[in-house]
């Protein structure tokens, strides 16, 4: 490891404890485990030091006339208290100054700071979606008083205000942090947020012109320390205490912000950034933040179908797969061609893998998806697994190389079988009406499409949010899913319907947990070697370099991924 | 701790045991003479008859929604009551005002609220967590229905059973 900053020496309530040069004082006493109470102050952000919460007693080491310091008796520097309060958050330790994060006089600060902050607060808690994740709630309980002395109206603010196409604003809550306005500056490059008129009356703002509408506005919500700001889509769905957590990843791009999921009674509220500082920091972008309506979609699929007597009709699991293996079987390796998707995960992947192979197929790709991506977090790979997919199905250079070749073998007629799993084939260059002459037509979906009427065989299967597994993101981190919701209807979990029809085709074969699927994967897949579902932990693992074409940004203010991971690198096989 | 209990030293006229025993069929006898002469009732002649007006000020009925004196319904759709509802009797659809309305100040309100009745223990937390003094705990008692979706009190039926309520919640007037 690299050299650190030199240490210093400093006392925190009495105990003189060691820190790197450079360490705010605030998070030196975070380290000990002291949390000090703050507003204005976000680790990821500049600190202005406006709010006045963070208010603690400091002194600083006795010079003598040498220029030394003197000790005391024990030793260590004798350190003259400074007679008023200092702001923690904006301050760097250095060598020998005394810190007291709780004596009579923060105490007092605190309570200080807290009245003047609810002089002019509305009594909102009730309606107020912020309720329950609060800080100026949380900081009431502790240092708040039960009445105001304070005999003036209160300040009049507009309220419920749209300074974005996603979010709301309530001026009468908001407590003039600046967070909010240093996140645009500083992270989302788009300076719109800011303070307009004085004292008591000051306001915040979006440009006339320019609303708050940049592609990570609703981070503001998340850093928005009370309920000033607070998410269109979200706002009055659920109160946050009923909320269910789940850590999770986005699938939205190769990115793989980490999540966590808020639901109820499976249904999905919404979703928050996770701190993760090799992927995505403690942002996450709105596009990706809010792709989970699909979940419950009217267009959903919801039972497994089978082409018999002349139509596709509904019928049982176990029918179903027994007669899509039958269609399988019924047909050579070089008449299938098998469709695979960047969003499934990689225990989906080796599952397809090994019936391709069991089918001796040798025609099968992923269909690459591309958008616009930036260089904050948003990456131009829209499938959340593209490495996943090229390491385990073997693909070389370019995802969906094959497609081409796979369209014009379906339109010759010499493709006999189509498999297509997460994907819908109209989107690659085939016809509704190709489809309808082919002998079989395998979908495995989500969504009810154009193309999935025409299927011989529909299987339904399960959401990002609604099942397990793993993906490697654009920079090579294998990352965890996890189940937040169940599959509606009767759809089931994507590897398990992987794993019945390569049960059918080849017989028994020992998978019958996730854990399994994994294990076996991670034998023969040697960038997972040694590594299992649990092995992966919230946070991944990197497991492959990152590719030199990556479209996927480093996550902003971190240091460079390559610096952060845990895990003897290994590189994916050529 | 154990507390040992001291047994009563009896006399040896009570330790008979028969005297006792003869007093107390005399009591029985007395009872039963004055029920033949009809002198005393013993049983109250439910539902023909009832008992709702000794019923004490603090008694806990079914609980009920209430409206201020406006007309607005006071619940905001908080959900506290939901949360801290034991038997988690409670159901609520939060939705939004409309700014043109004439409560818009308020923001939120119930689009459901349901109470199911058969879960409902009559604890009282409910009224006791409303930050609104929404919710209260009337004095109807009778509650019955033939199926378990009768036995939902919805919204309608929770304000129709709450009526108005005066009082001072002056929260959400336009000056404060
Ligand atoms: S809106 Fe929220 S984050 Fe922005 S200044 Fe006000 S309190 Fe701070
Ligand atoms: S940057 Fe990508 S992974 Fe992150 S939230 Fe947006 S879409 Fe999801
Ligand atoms: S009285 Fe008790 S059980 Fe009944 S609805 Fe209220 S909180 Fe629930
Ligand atoms: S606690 Fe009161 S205001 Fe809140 S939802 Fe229940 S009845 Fe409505
Ligand atoms: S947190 Fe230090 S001044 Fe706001």
């Amino acid at each position: 490891m690299a050299e650190g900053p030199p240490s210093v020496n400093v006392q925190i309530d009495g105990v003189w404890h060691q820190f790197p040069k450079g360490t705010r004082v605030i998070e030196a006493c975070a380290q000990l485990g002291v949390y000090i109470p703050r507003y204005c102050y976000h680790p990821k952000l500049s600190s202005p030091g406006n709010c006045r919460m963070c208010l603690i007693e400091m002194g600083l080491p006795r010079m003598g006339p040498d220029r030394k310091f003197e000790l005391g008796a024990d030793g260590k520097p004798v350190i003259n208290w400074m007679p008023r309060p200092q702001i923690c958050c904006a301050q760097d330790v250095a060598e020998g100054i005394g810190v007291r994060t709780s004596s009579p006089l923060v105490e007092e600060c605190r309570r200080g700071v807290m009245e003047f902050l609810l002089i002019n607060h509305p009594l909102d808690c009730p309606i107020c979606d912020q309720a329950g994740e609060c800080r100026l709630q949380e900081f009431s309980v502790e240092y708040g008083r039960a009445d105001s002395r304070f005999l003036e109206n209160k300040v009049k603010k507009p309220k419920r205000v749209q300074i974005g196409p996603r979010v709301t604003l309530d001026d009468e809550r908001c407590i003039l942090c600046s967070r909010c306005i240093r996140f645009c500056q500083e992270i989302a490059k788009d300076d719109v947020l800011g303070f307009t008129e004085r004292g008591g009356h000051t306001l915040l703002t979006a440009h006339p012109d320019k609303p708050l509408e940049n592609n990570y506005s609703l981070n503001t919500v998340d850093i928005c320390p009370v309920g000033a700001l607070t998410s269109s889509h979200f706002r009055f769905e659920m109160r946050v205490w009923f909320l269910k957590e789940t850590k999770s990843i986005c699938t939205s791009c190769a990115t793989g912000c980490n999540t966590i999921i808020g639901s109820r009674e499976d249904v999905i509220y919404r979703q928050t950034p996770r701190e993760n500082v090799a992927v995505n920091s403690v942002w996450m972008c709105d596009y990706g933040r809010l792709n989970f309506e699909y979940l419950t979609s009217p267009e959903r699929l919801l039972e497994p179908e089978i082409f018999s007597g002349n139509k596709l009709q509904p019928s049982d699991w176990k029918t179903v797969i027994s007669h899509t293996a039958l269609q399988l079987r019924h047909f050579t390796g070089w008449d299938i061609a098998i469709v695979a998707s960047g969003r499934m995960t990689n225990e989906e992947l080796w599952l397809t893998a090994r019936l391709a192979q069991q089918l001796n197929v040798s025609l099968i790709d992923i269909v690459p998806r591309k958008g616009e991506g930036d260089d904050i977090l948003l990456s131009q790979d829209r499938n959340p697994n593209t490495n996943g997919a090229k390491i385990i199905l073997g693909l070389e250079g370019k995802t969906g190389a094959n497609l081409e070749a796979i369209a014009a073998s379906v339109a010759e007629g010499r493709i006999k079988a189509l498999v297509v799993l997460g994907e819908d084939p109209t989107q690659f260059g085939i016809t509704v009406e190709q489809l309808k002459k082919l002998p079989s037509f395998i979908t495995m979906n989500i969504l009810r499409s154009a193309a999935t009427a025409h299927a011989t065989a529909v299987l339904p299967s399960a959401a990002y949010a609604e099942k397990r597994g793993s993906m490697i993101t654009g920079l090579g981190r294998l990352q965890r899913l996890n189940r937040a919701v169940r599959p509606p209807g009767q759809a089931r979990e994507d590897w398990e319907i992987l794993r019945d029809l390569l049960q059918e085709v080849t017989g028994s074969n020992g998978l019958g947990s996730i854990e399994d699927v994994f294990r076996q994967m991670a034998e023969s897949i040697p960038p997972l070697g040694g590594l299992s579902l649990s092995k992966i932990g919230d946070l991944g693992v990197k497991v492959m370099a990152t590719p030199e074409n990556s479209t996927t940004p480093l996550p902003p203010g971190e240091p460079a991924d390559e610096e952060i991971f845990e895990r003897p690198l290994v590189h994916a096989p050529k | 701790m154990a507390i040992t209990v001291p047994r009563p030293k009896l006399t040896w006229f009570e330790r008979l045991y028969l005297p006792a025993i003869v007093a107390g069929m005399a009591i029985t006898l007395q009872h039963f003479k004055n029920m033949l002469l009809g002198r005393t009732k013993v049983t109250m002649q439910y539902p023909e008859q009832k008992w709702d007006a000794q019923l004490p000020e603090h008694y806990r009925g079914a609980p009920a929604l209430v409206k201020d004196e406006a007309g607005r319904i006071r619940c905001v759709a908080c959900q506290l009551c939901e949360f801290i509802c034991p038997p988690r009797a409670i159901k609520i659809e939060p939705g939004e005002i409309p700014v043109k309305d004439r409560f818009s100040k308020v923001e939120k309100y119930p689009r459901e609220f349901d109470i199911d009745m058969i879960r409902c223990i009559f604890c009282g937390m409910c009224e006791e967590v409303c930050p609104e003094q929404a919710i209260f705990l009337r004095k109807d008692y009778a509650i019955t229905g033939l199926t378990r979706a009768e036995m939902v009190h919805n919204k309608e039926k929770l304000l129709e059973i709450g009526g108005i309520m005066h009082g001072v919640v002056l929260k959400w007037n336009e000056k404060k």
